[in-house]
């Protein structure tokens, strides 16, 4: 079994450090959290929404400060996002590009970045990266014929269940005007 | 019958899980299919490792058939791959290319003087671009390509003993009966 590790290549070597700036003021505000064994008053109930909202945008901050990147404007930061998390990474499938470390993920949106640069839009990106790493790159897989069992898949399911059930409920009707009451013989599944 | 019918959906349910766990010791679930199998292989132009002012083409390397193998220092794998290589590579009937991916070149000859050098040619790609090209994501990777140019056969993770015997050899084979 030619089973291989799912990331294969080193470590990023720029790897974002964990003692970020943010996660010291996330420790500021944990110790300003009240007496966590005393019950949730309103104004813990607050300071805990605020806690929550402010983990958020760390979190935020933090995925953006991984890779400062030259855009153009904000409305091509924007689109930039949105194309690399509709995008997997090859390598860690779990994971798409805009959030993969792994160092092909890297390079990927390099080479996204440098097609925005020269004007390619967001369908001709799609097809450059399909070209070379198949619909595998795709969150949304097309519509064709190799994707129909995936696309209606469900449908069938579906249409099998309600059969069933229709076919049953069929029957149980029929049973009770035949027998007024079956006895029961404890089989009520 | 009522009273076997939630019995025979676990067996059902049994039978589906066991398919899958069969299916994953025979596939890798990482592995990509290349869209680029039987289509010719993309245009490059790198540097040789050792004489890193030479460069190499596609069009230098065609009319003969050659095995592109994708390998890297960093690579633990490539170390399980290498004496495969080593063994198998001269009886292949093909060149074989070594291609480093993402590496420094000193690491890189560190790496072959410490493990043996199989390869015919060596060429380098420090940063990476023309792999996208190739639909690489990882090492090692290793592309059969034929003397048009064409890729035949593409193996994702180490060549073994086992995919040299039951594929890769096949594929030489049958490339070399269409066109000796």
């Amino acid at each position: 079994m030619t089973r291989h590790h799912p990331c294969r290549s080193p470590l990023a070597g720029d790897a974002p450090a964990f003692a970020e700036p943010g996660s010291q003021q996330t420790n500021v505000w944990l110790s300003r959290i009240p007496n966590p064994v005393k019950r949730a008053s309103p104004a813990s109930g607050l300071l805990r929404v605020i806690f929550v909202v402010l983990l958020t945008f760390a979190g935020v901050a933090h995925a953006q400060a991984i890779e400062p990147m030259p855009f153009r404007d904000h409305a091509q930061e924007l689109r930039f996002q949105h194309l690399t998390h509709q995008l997997r990474c090859p390598m860690c499938q779990n994971e798409t590009l805009a959030d993969s470390n792994a160092p092909i993920a890297r390079d990927l949106r390099n080479q996204i970045f440098r097609m925005m640069q020269q004007g390619k839009s967001d369908e001709e990106i799609k097809q450059y990266l399909v070209a070379r790493y198949s619909d595998f790159v795709l969150y949304d897989p097309p519509l064709k014929p190799g994707t129909w069992l995936l696309w209606f898949g469900p449908l069938l399911v579906l249409c099998g269940g309600t059969g069933v059930v229709l076919a049953a409920i069929r029957r149980r009707n029929r049973g009770d005007s035949v027998a007024e009451a079956p006895t029961d013989n404890g089989d009520d599944w | 019958m009522n009273r076997l019918l939630p019995f025979i959906g676990f067996m059902l349910l049994v039978g589906l899980f066991g398919f899958g766990i069969w299916w994953n010791t025979r596939h890798d679930p990482n592995a990509i299919p290349t869209p680029l199998l039987n289509k010719p292989a993309p245009a490059f132009n790198l540097p040789k490792l050792y004489e890193p002012a030479q460069t190499v083409g596609k069009a230098d390397l065609l009319g003969k058939p050659y095995l592109l193998n994708v390998f890297a220092s960093w690579c633990i794998e490539c170390g399980v791959e290498h004496p495969v290589l080593t063994a198998e590579g001269p009886s292949l009937g093909v060149t074989l290319v070594g291609y480093n991916y993402k590496d420094a070149p000193a690491d890189a000859k560190n790496w072959l003087a410490r493990h043996g050098n199989p390869y015919d040619l060596l060429i380098a790609d420090e940063p990476g671009q023309t792999a996208i090209d190739f639909g690489v994501y990882g090492a090692p990777e290793s592309f059969l390509i034929d003397a048009k140019g064409v890729i035949r056969y593409k193996h994702i993770g180490p060549l073994t003993q086992g995919v040299v015997a039951k594929e890769l050899k096949p594929a030489i084979a049958a490339m070399l009966k269409e066109a000796p």
